[in-house]
């Protein structure tokens, strides 16, 4: 545990990932394959559930620490993390214990889940007084299953590749799924993943997915396109969809859908499982798993699809959609504890597929994507079935040409196109060196709107306020009585300059403290973008945005310029 | 009678007429000690403990109206009786006691209660009232004994030199660079100086504390292979400048009690963060309040709303006094202020 809280704090200590892959390297150099197991886990974005109650957790730890829950809840604001706040109020101890990661994750800490409150209280004091401030921190963090330090999976990935001599892009192969709910990490799985490769590895087995190749951002005026990626007749272009990047794994006659998240997703779309009849052994696909706007026996034709709404029906009105519902009801597939009928129903899924990554059994990354392109299609043509489409290809002699029909994404659901090396083999992560995928997204949705509420933010941001609520009036510009109407969050987008002075601000400005809240007379103007937005009952505002963040500070706006709620609603048109 | 009251120049002392750091230029001031916020320039006539004169002249110039006093030295001015004692902040820091018609008054100014050897190590005085700060005033805020902290950063002085890089420590240049350079083990390597700190510590070293000898960094050429041994104090306000550009490549490190936190040591974006306070810690409050006995206590600048309340229960006529030395609550890291 000391070794692993060790690691934690040079990983915390630093932002070169030089340092932390050094980091890294010499702690699974030294660690037992138990532990190892264990911090690749975590290090990788495992996360355990939720051990013991986060109420009960502050409870024990207020009685531990003789404090009154008021200052408690002080201490929490200025600290802005709970593991930390905790680890910072408990009594001081030496660290006494030798255990390692493994022997504290399964001995200790597993076995407190679903404990009752009064056995927790016996258990949980004696361990923490095993552990000093470090290692106690990143106790309570395992516990509460909010670890998380700031290494990419990708750097994990390249110090064991390094310390085993293998290919990274082996070793992420064989840490799909390594991160999964029911994975339970040991040392031989450890010793698996750094173990020399045998001839036969890259046959697959079971549902084991290949790892996401990932897209960069592409900011560019359109007038460099030619120069820098050179003529559109080498690219491959797709709309770039607003749903779930899925794979969608068939073998042995099952069906897996992984999420970009590398989680198993599945069972939240049970009509997806007709794929394990259609689909042959052996086939991977990549592509988007949306929320489609028609029950599939009245989904339009294929063609319809590879055509711009405007021109598949000119008098048709009802469907200026490309098919797609909005994201937030597709998230509601995900966040419902049971899919109901009707749910499955109104937010029916379907794939747009856009990659082929196996085929017959065969690794076919290495091809280019034109060659996987021309297989996909006559792969999701012969399984004829409504919910997998491929996702169409854009055509247009000029960049000129792709940019104005970009200009309808808005229209059409979608968050603008993808651009793909027509030669570009298929990466693993957000690799480059393989060929290369852009995203090339709309400007976002953008509203002036007052900040009105303040609360001090968390990690590194703690005790300045960094988290805003915005508002816009309820009413036009000159009305008697209007209001300001809270309608979003945003946090980023700042710098840290401008957060300092938006802090200093918020200070002096304020109205009442709620809690770590605070309301402030509104006087700052912020422009905010977001990516989406959709009616919502949760919301005073009767509106929720996705992705909001401050674009930029607007200083030349009075308040009282700020947009309006009928604004709002006209966006939603 | 209230001895001490605040008013917008600063606290005030009525049956005195004197004011206390007071921010705004007043006739009669008594000085606690030389960080900026506590003593300003413009005061008619200055009050303060002699161990902090020297610093006091370098920092406002030698031609103010400078009376010192040492501590526990009375002086009785319009029936006040005054004097100075220890406050263990830095060399000639003092609390300021008050004391009229039987009634004592203490006011704190910023204190520590771990003696350091740079500077006289702080005295409880027996107080009806007490007037403390409260920069770091809350119980996330413990600190361990300076010795484990010290010899950390000999470790991460020895480490960097393994590596073959310099050490740049930030540090506040008045106060923690000398509680440093007192702390630290000389004997690893050179240690060079932020032109801004070597007269303080000349100041140091004049009032007879041992300080290693030091180099002032512009001396060293910029690609002096004796930069790779070295140990490099420098004001936060060096961090990112030009001036770092020849020290090549470096480990940096920042030595503050802000540092308690991952947010604030992430945020300015060092390597490491050394616990190193030269105020009182929570249980340094607590234990320093105590000691003086007073049943009313002031709060001033850091957590004061805090402070009040967990005085008052426990019992204790707590309240907050408005100043200009710190803000209202929490004092992010970002500021220059001494900590």
């Amino acid at each position: 545990m000391k070794a692993f809280a060790e690691l934690y704090a040079r990983l915390d200590a630093t932002t070169s990932s030089n340092a932390k892959l050094a980091a890294l390297q010499d702690y699974f150099r030294s660690a037992p394959p138990d532990d190892a197991a264990w911090a690749v886990y975590f290090l990788a974005g495992g996360r355990p559930r939720q051990l013991v109650p986060t109420r009960q957790l502050r409870e024990l730890a207020m009685a531990t620490a003789g404090l009154p829950e008021w200052l408690f809840e002080e201490s929490y604001a200025a600290v802005g993390d709970l593991a930390e706040t905790i680890a910072l109020l408990l009594p001081e101890s030496e660290h006494l214990s030798e255990e390692g990661l493994a022997t504290w994750v399964e001995e200790r800490l597993l076995p407190l889940r679903g404990l009752p409150p009064a056995e927790l209280a016996e258990r949980l004091p004696p361990l923490w007084a095993q552990l000093d401030r470090q290692a106690l921190m990143v106790g309570i963090k395992l516990i509460t299953g909010a670890f998380r330090v700031g290494v990419s999976k990708l750097l994990v990935t390249r110090a064991l590749a390094s310390l085993a001599g293998l290919d990274a892009k082996r070793v992420a192969q064989r840490l799909v799924g390594y991160t999964d709910l029911s994975h339970r990490p040991t040392a031989a799985g450890y010793l698996r993943l750094i173990a020399a490769e045998s001839a036969d590895e890259h046959a697959q087995r079971g549902g084991q997915p290949y790892p996401f190749f990932l897209a960069h951002a592409l900011q560019l005026p359109v007038e460099r396109f030619d120069e820098v990626l050179g003529p559109v007749e080498d690219w491959q272009v797709e709309w770039k969809w607003d749903g779930i990047r899925v794979q969608l794994v068939k073998r042995d006659g099952r069906l897996w859908v992984w999420s970009r998240g590398e989680e198993l997703i599945g069972e939240r779309f049970p009509e997806l499982q007709v794929l394990a009849e259609r689909l042959p052994d052996g086939t991977v696909l990549d592509g988007e798993l949306v929320a489609w706007l028609h029950a599939p026996d009245q989904a339009p034709p294929q063609q319809a699809l590879l055509t711009p709404p405007d021109q598949q029906n000119g008098q048709d009105e009802q469907a200026p959609r490309y098919g797609i519902q909005p994201f937030a009801l597709l998230q509601q597939r995900i966040g419902r504890k049971t899919l109901s009928k009707k749910l499955l129903e109104t937010v029916p899924a379907a794939v747009l597929a856009y990659d082929l990554l196996e085929w017959q059994d065969e690794d076919w990354r290495n091809r280019p994507q034109h060659e996987r392109r021309a297989r996909l299609e006559t792969v999701v043509a012969a399984c004829a079935e409504p919910r997998l489409m491929c996702s169409p290809r854009l055509e247009a002699g000029s960049w000129e040409a792709l940019a104005e029909q970009r200009a309808a994404s808005r229209a059409l659901g979608v968050e603008g196109m993808m651009l793909k090396a027509r030669d570009a083999l298929y990466g693993v992560g957000r690799t480059k060196d393989m060929g290369i995928w852009w995203k090339w997204k709309v400007d976002p949705f953008s509203v002036d709107a007052v900040l009105v509420y303040a609360q001090r933010g968390h990690g590194r941001r703690a005790s300045l306020y960094t988290d805003y609520t915005f508002a816009v009036w309820d009413g036009p510009p000159g009305a008697s009585e209007r209001s300001l109407v809270p309608f979003a969050k945003a946090y980023s987008g700042l710098t840290d300059e401008e957060m300092r002075r938006v802090d200093a601000i918020v200070r002096k400005t304020t109205v009442e403290k709620f809690g770590p809240v605070r309301s402030v007379t509104p006087t700052l103007v912020f422009e905010l973008g977001f990516e989406g937005i959709a009616l919502s009952k949760r919301h005073k505002s009767g509106i929720a945005v996705r992705f909001p963040r401050m674009l930029r500070w607007r200083h030349d706006k009075p308040v009282e310029e700020a947009d309006t709620l009928a604004h709002l609603q006209d966006l939603l048109r | 009678m209230d001895l001490v009251i605040a008013r917008p120049e600063g606290l005030y002392c009525p049956p005195g007429d004197f004011y206390i750091d007071p921010w705004r230029p007043v006739s009669r001031a008594v000085i606690t000690h030389a960080h900026g916020d506590h003593a300003r320039t413009g005061m008619g006539h200055y009050l303060a403990a002699e161990p902090g004169a020297g610093i006091l002249h370098a920092r406002l110039g030698r031609d103010i109206d400078l009376q010192a006093l040492r501590y526990g030295e009375r002086v009785e001015h319009h029936g006040v009786t005054l004097s100075l004692h220890p406050a263990g902040h830095v060399l000639g820091s003092a609390q300021v006691r008050l004391e009229y018609r039987g009634e004592v008054w203490v006011a704190s100014g910023d204190y520590k209660v771990e003696p350091d050897g740079t500077c006289a190590p702080f005295e409880p005085v027996r107080c009806h009232t007490f007037i403390t700060e409260s920069t770091f005033g809350l119980p996330i805020y413990r600190w361990q004994p300076q010795a484990r902290i010290f010899a950390e950063i000999d470790a991460w002085w020895r480490q960097n030199q393994a590596a073959g890089r310099a050490s740049v420590l930030f540090c506040y240049a008045f106060g923690k660079a000398q509680r440093i350079l007192h702390g630290i083990d000389a004997s690893i390597g050179p240690i060079l100086g932020h032109g801004s700190m070597e007269p303080l510590h000349q100041v140091y070293r004049d009032a007879g504390v041992a300080l290693p000898p030091t180099l002032y960094a512009g001396d060293v050429a910029k690609n002096d292979p004796l930069l790779r041994q070295a140990l490099i104090l420098a004001p936060p306000s060096a961090g990112g400048s030009s001036w770092m550009r020849r020290f090549g490549e470096y480990g940096d490190a920042f030595a503050s009690g802000w540092m308690m936190l991952r947010g604030t040591r992430r945020r300015r974006g060092v390597d490491r963060g050394f616990v190193l306070s030269d105020h009182a810690d929570w249980p340094g409050l607590l234990w320093a309040i105590e000691q003086t006995g007073a049943e009313r206590v002031f709060v001033t600048h850091g957590s004061v709303a805090v402070l009040v309340r967990h005085l008052r229960e426990r019992g204790l006529d707590a309240q907050g006094f408005d100043t200009e030395y710190g803000d209202e609550d929490e004092t992010p890291a970002d500021t220059e202020s001494e900590s």
